[in-house]
């Protein structure tokens, strides 16, 4: 996916189940610069709807979310 | 995207429940609406008190000791609503729990406090039940009554009863 967009952040999410994938996107948005990107790797199946989600309330921007093997990689960017 | 104009949505609930998995629910939904920037209020009552109690003997009376005793402690004391089997059911559970990488219940709690969700207790079920406010963790705010729980369930967009 997107090779190009430069990643402010890595989170290991691996492991960790609902709510907990979304709060640690959510604790960590504050890190990176307004328009910065978060890439976060969770293995929670729950995390491809909540993510989106979160970002959907909070007014951020899911870039990417893609399933790699056992593994959900998302590309998240600060909006504001 | 919201508009910085918009008003913060806000989540009220009341915790009546002392149960492990209703409590579970409880604070998952409150972290999860936290991390989603909502203004989460949750007001314990009843059996809900002792979720936001430390472990500590509580009552002044014979029953309010009576009821510190047989129901005292924390959090950590909350049994499964059904699968109880006398304490078993929670070791189980935190078991299963603890395999599948869930966040133990006070854990839960206190990242709720962590990020801001705000806590009453009920004043009138703290006097019945001999609970007094130093018996909680600290973070828990001043008791308060249900005219201002109702308040903030008026003004709140999602309002859940456990």
């Amino acid at each position: 996916m997107s090779e190009e967009i430069k990643v402010d952040l890595e989170l290991d999410l691996k492991g960790l189940l609902c709510p907990l994938p979304m709060v640690k996107v959510s604790q960590n948005i504050g890190n990176v610069p307004v328009g910065g990107v978060i890439r976060a790797v969770a293995t929670d199946p729950g995390s491809m709807a909540d993510i989106p989600a979160w970002a959907k309330s909070t007014g951020n921007e899911v870039l990417a979310a893609e399933k790699q093997g056992n593994e959900f990689v998302f590309l998240v960017k600060r909006v504001k | 995207m919201p508009d910085e104009t918009e008003k913060q949505k806000s989540l009220a609930m009341v915790v009546m429940s002392g149960d492990m998995d209703k409590l579970f629910g409880a604070f998952i939904i409150a972290n999860g609406a936290a991390a989603m920037g909502m203004d989460v209020t949750m007001f314990f009552t009843f059996w809900g008190l002792r979720a936001i109690k430390k472990d500590v003997r509580t009552g002044k009376t014979l029953f309010g000791k009576m009821l510190g005793a047989m129901y005292g402690g924390d959090i950590s004391k909350a049994n499964p609503s059904k699968f109880s089997f006398a304490g078993l059911g929670r070791w189980m559970f935190n078991k299963m729990m603890g395999n599948h990488n869930v966040a133990k219940l006070a854990e839960l709690r206190d990242m709720a406090v962590q990020l801001g969700v705000n806590m009453y207790g009920c004043q009138m079920s703290m006097d019945v039940m001999e609970i007094p406010q130093d018996a909680f963790i600290d973070g828990v705010k001043e008791p308060v009554g249900v005219g201002f729980f109702l308040l903030k369930a008026q003004d709140a967009d999602i309002t859940l009863f456990i």
